[in-house]
């Protein structure tokens, strides 16, 4: 048998393959012959092959087979075959092969060898991928050669040490004798790898944190004695010494100096003296200075240590070496909570990292710009993020669109200022915004009272340039919808009003409904945008033209909606005009109040934010049912928030707020219950105890009595919710005359919801010939004071009548 | 550190030292994707960059990217001087180190590595012990040749 190709030989022979095909070829049959090797039990050429494979194995190819060999090769007694053996261990072999541990009795036995540079190899594998079970076995050994005084081997014993305590934590304990001295070594080797340790220790167990703090004075000395002593050839790096062990000991300092009083301050001057004498023109130097930046701001450290730290960290910003930059803004996110005003002394060279040419830069200096806004500097700091946004890659797009809004929305100095900002971010970034973004700036436009026609305008106009970007279109053909007749009769003032006639308008509704470029959302919000117009434009009937048509759509959506549309043309044209009124002002839930109020940048947001929207919003038409929106009154009168006692609001206010702010006695309100939760008719979620008893006994009331027309209520509890109760309202009518056409609205406070199911009749028959009945459904899940206002519309003697009215009177039964 | 590669500028790999426990498939999933990612960025650009939830630091040597992955809490800069002690290790070691000694004596570069590295950590800050002891295990490898009948050292592998 001739010997084994030898392993150069085989690299050379490997690399002159010219294709894939030939190079697998080699492989294969240099990977039989192994194999036959092998199983010839060959002691001599053993190790050559494995290295082979070894080679093998890094190009690609399976090398399993070789796996039991390696154990051969450190079970051998000479040196090669285990250097080879144990580094085809640590390549091939892994803890979820069973094959690795009968590695383990191996590796004792060479733990206690007589060649230091085995019981090295030993430890350098176990160190590296012993599994738990050998870690368990093995640990005795490895704590015992923590004691040696030979300092090759105790290097290597405590960075295993490290490894068995992350494999086996609760065999810490067992290392801790053998750590008493190991930082009175004067090996640099020792000295490193048992801060490691400590390091190690510190991190996991807090007993072992609070037991090594009596090491920070001997950590200090050590630290000084690396910067003070003179030139040191064995460990110099560009002029510093050791700087790896200098690095080490920050980082444990950091750790036993966090949130120590006692600690901090005794290393405070050390740190003073790191900080200003290290040598920066080499990236050595900047790294202990980085380390030294992360523990000040880490540990109790005293404002003038913080603010040189910071300052540190402004001139890495203006270093030309990128690396150190990176790290400067990571540092900087980092402390902009804590240390505010120091990072915003560095805002403007933060600012200048927006152009870098690099992506991690990039994004962080973002993310540290978003963080530096406040009022000051809104304009100025949107400047430059908006042309960030036009120029950045995609990827940012995203993010930063919704870090302008929110900056936006906090500290906008005018509502003009913030309108042409959203403007400008949905017509550059358009695409990238946000879907959750969309509700939240519509219900901002809608707040933004005085500014409607302008908005509408410059939408309108962007609208004709570019109807690709789908959030675009679906916030415009929102406005237009709600506002088109400000566009149409040309009322802004903010700018030259342009000319658009009706047809115009609707050309470009349609044309959104049926270009391919839009998304089934955006026709979704077309065509509620155009029946919208119906009442807010003339050319009713080419409206209706276009919603019969959709009324066959293949969207399903688009077909119910538009067929919905249409029965509000045909069947309940009287109900139309109400319920395609001008939205009123929306509360977003977490009351942010307007934008006059200046928040000072750190404050933390409202917790418990929930979605800004109630879904209504989006989808007014699905919401028939919901006659919260229906019962705005005709004047949109803006919220003031005069009353910061209106925040967290509280079901009173909604109410006073919903209905036109009639001057109610308002009674106290219900202790603040921040909303969590949208009005969804969601089960059990009340914060207050539910009351079991089914009320059979909820006496009836009357409702309302005014001009012969009497509307009694009677009470049921729902049998599958007790959330619920079912009201049943009975209308009488004492007149000689009839009344027809009546219809009954009623809205609620926030917290409650309410179902009206249909009426039995709208004519009601004179000389209370039979009342009208309708049944509502309100679902009052934490149990609030049940009141309601309601709106009466009919017909009486040939002239049409509307009351509103407050329901005060409930039983407390009702909803309790 | 969690790992460290070497890889050619084709993305052939020259070296991997895994410190965390890995099956094959996953790290040569993670070798793929990595060695993509380093090979596609610009010359100008830093040498940090985030990759699922490791810091990467890499660093070009001639044709070899020297690639490791660190923890969140690791120092990214004193990284970069890890990387750099180990290429001047294996320079004073090869003489003028260039790609091709690391592809001919690969067990070599690992063995260097192993004496500078341990579990991710740096075991020996002092380039001259970590030269003094690889010289002393060649040595040891050397007088061993009476074990290998007739075989010169070298000739072994």
């Amino acid at each position: 048998m001739p010997a084994p190709i030898r392993l150069r030989e085989l690299i050379r022979t490997i690399r002159t393959a010219r294709t894939q095909a030939e190079e697998r070829e080699m492989i294969q049959k240099e990977s039989a012959a192994i194999r036959s090797s092998f199983r010839e039990e060959d002691n001599t050429y053993r190790c050559r092959n494995v290295a082979k494979l070894l080679y093998m194995h890094m190009l690609g190819y399976p090398a399993h087979f070789g796996q039991l060999e390696c154990l051969k090769l450190i079970a051998s007694q000479k040196f090669t075959d285990k250097r080879i053996g144990y580094l085809g261990a640590m390549l091939l072999l892994d803890e979820r092969q069973d094959v690795h541990l009968l590695m383990t009795n191996c590796i004792k036995n060479d733990l206690n060898h007589s060649t230091q540079y085995v019981q090295g190899l030993a430890l350098c594998t176990l160190g590296c991928m012993g599994s738990s079970e050998m870690c368990r076995d093995l640990a005795g050994e490895v704590e015992k050669l923590l004691k040696t005084s030979n300092s090759y081997l105790r290097k290597k014993a405590a960075l295993c040490a490290v490894h068995v305590i992350r494999k086996v934590p609760e065999l810490m304990e067992m290392f801790l004798p053998a750590t008493k001295n190991l930082l009175s070594e004067k090996n640099h080797g020792v000295l490193h790898t048992s801060v490691v340790l400590l390091t190690e220790m510190c991190e996991r167990s807090p007993d072992m944190l609070s037991h090594f703090r009596k090491l920070v004075p001997q950590l200090v000395r050590i630290l000084k004695n690396l910067i003070m002593s003179g030139y040191s050839p064995e460990h110099d790096v560009s002029g510093i010494s050791d700087p790896f062990l200098q690095v080490r000991i920050l980082r444990l300092l950091r750790i036993l100096g966090k949130g120590d009083d006692d600690s901090s301050e005794a290393m405070n001057d050390i740190l003073a003296q790191v900080a200003t004498n290290t040598e920066t023109s080499k990236n050595v130097g900047n790294a202990i200075l980085y380390e030294t930046v992360l523990t000040i701001m880490d540990i109790k450290s005293e404002s003038g240590l913080r603010v040189l730290a910071i300052n540190i960290l402004g001139r890495f910003l203006l270093n030309n070496d990128k690396n150190i930059r990176y790290v400067a803004l990571t540092s900087l996110l980092k402390t902009v909570q804590t240390d505010h005003n120091a990072v915003q002394r560095h805002r403007s060279t933060i600012v200048d990292c927006l152009k870098d040419l690099d992506v991690s830069i990039k994004r962080r200096a973002m993310e540290l710009s978003f963080a530096l806004v406040n009022g000051n500097n809104i304009r100025g700091m949107m400047k430059e993020l908006l042309y960030f946004l036009d120029s950045c890659d995609p990827e940012f797009k995203a993010d930063c669109a919704s870090g302008i809004f929110l900056a936006a929305e906090k500290y906008a100095p005018s509502k003009r200022w913030h309108i042409d900002t959203i403007m400008r971010v949905l017509t550059t970034a358009g695409s990238y915004v946000r879907d959750d973004c969309v509700p939240n700036l519509i219900q901002l436009i809608t707040n933004s009272v005085e500014m409607h026609a302008y908005t509408v305008q410059r939408l309108y106009k962007a609208l004709l340039d570019d109807i690709s970007q789908q959030p675009f279109v679906q916030v415009s053909s929102w406005c237009i919808g709600e506002y088109g007749d400000l566009l149409v009769s040309g009322q802004c003032e903010e700018e030259d009003p342009i000319q658009v006639t009706e047809d115009e308008v609707l050309d470009v509704l349609e044309g959104l409904l049926a270009s391919n470029l839009s998304s089934p959302v955006t026709r979704g919000y077309a065509l509620t945008a155009v029946m919208k117009l119906s009442t807010r434009l003339s050319s009713v009937n080419r409206i209706k033209k276009v919603v019969s048509i959709y009324g066959s759509s293949i969207d399903v959506e688009l077909q119910q909606r538009a067929v919905e549309y249409n029965a509000l043309f045909k069947k309940y044209d009287h109900m139309r005009c109400a319920l395609l009124e001008r939205m009123p002002i929306m509360e977003k839930a977490a009351a942010n109040g307007p934008t006059e109020t200046v928040q000072t940048n750190g404050e933390a947001e409202p917790a418990g934010l929930e979605p800004k929207h109630p879904p209504t919003i989006i989808q007014p038409a699905n919401q028939a049912n919901d006659l919260l929106d229906l019962l705005g009154g005709n004047d949109v009168v803006p919220v003031i928030s005069t009353a910061p006692a209106m925040k967290p609001a509280s079901a009173g206010g909604e109410l006073l707020d919903l209905l036109g702010g009639l001057s109610l006695s308002a009674p106290t309100p219900a202790p603040p219950i921040p909303m969590s939760q949208p009005p969804f008719l969601l089960d059990g979620l009340s914060s207050q105890p539910l009351f079991n008893d089914i009320a059979t006994g909820i006496p009836p009331m009357t409702a309302y009595n005014k001009n012969g027309l009497k509307i009694d209520f009677t009470f049921e509890r729902s049998n599958t919710n007790p959330n619920i109760a079912i009201i049943t309202i009975h209308a009488a009518n004492s007149t000689e005359a009839e009344m027809t056409n009546f219809v009954f609205q009623a809205a609620v406070p926030k917290t409650f919801q309410l179902q009206l199911l249909s009426p039995s009749s709208s004519i009601i028959p004179a000389l209370n010939q039979g009342p009208v009945t309708q049944v509502i459904k309100v679902l009052n899940p934490q149990k609030q004071q049940l009141r309601m206002r309601i709106k009466l519309t009919y017909n009486h003697k040939g002239s049409p009548v509307q009351d509103l009215a407050e329901v005060n009177n409930f039983p407390p039964q009702s909803w309790q | 550190m969690q790992f460290m590669l070497l890889f050619s500028r084709q993305g052939k790999l020259r070296l991997q030292k895994w410190y965390v426990p890995l099956s094959d498939k996953e790290k040569k999933k993670i070798t793929r994707e990595l060695v993509q990612t380093v090979l596609a960025r610009k010359p100008k650009m830093c040498s940090f960059l985030e990759w699922r939830d490791l810091k990467i630091v890499y660093k070009r040597y001639a044709s070899l990217y020297f690639c490791c992955a660190i923890e969140d809490q690791d120092n990214e800069l004193i990284t970069l001087e890890i990387i750099h002690r180990y290429v001047e290790l294996l320079d004073k070691y090869f003489g003028s180190v260039c790609e091709l000694d690391i592809i001919f004596n690969f067990e070599k570069a690992y063995f260097i590595l192993d004496e500078f590295l341990l579990g991710g950590e740096a075991q020996e800050t002092s380039k001259k012990n970590v030269l003094k002891a690889i010289e002393q295990a060649d040595l040891l490898q050397e007088n061993q040749s009476e074990d290998w009948g007739g075989l010169a050292a070298e000739e072994v592998l």
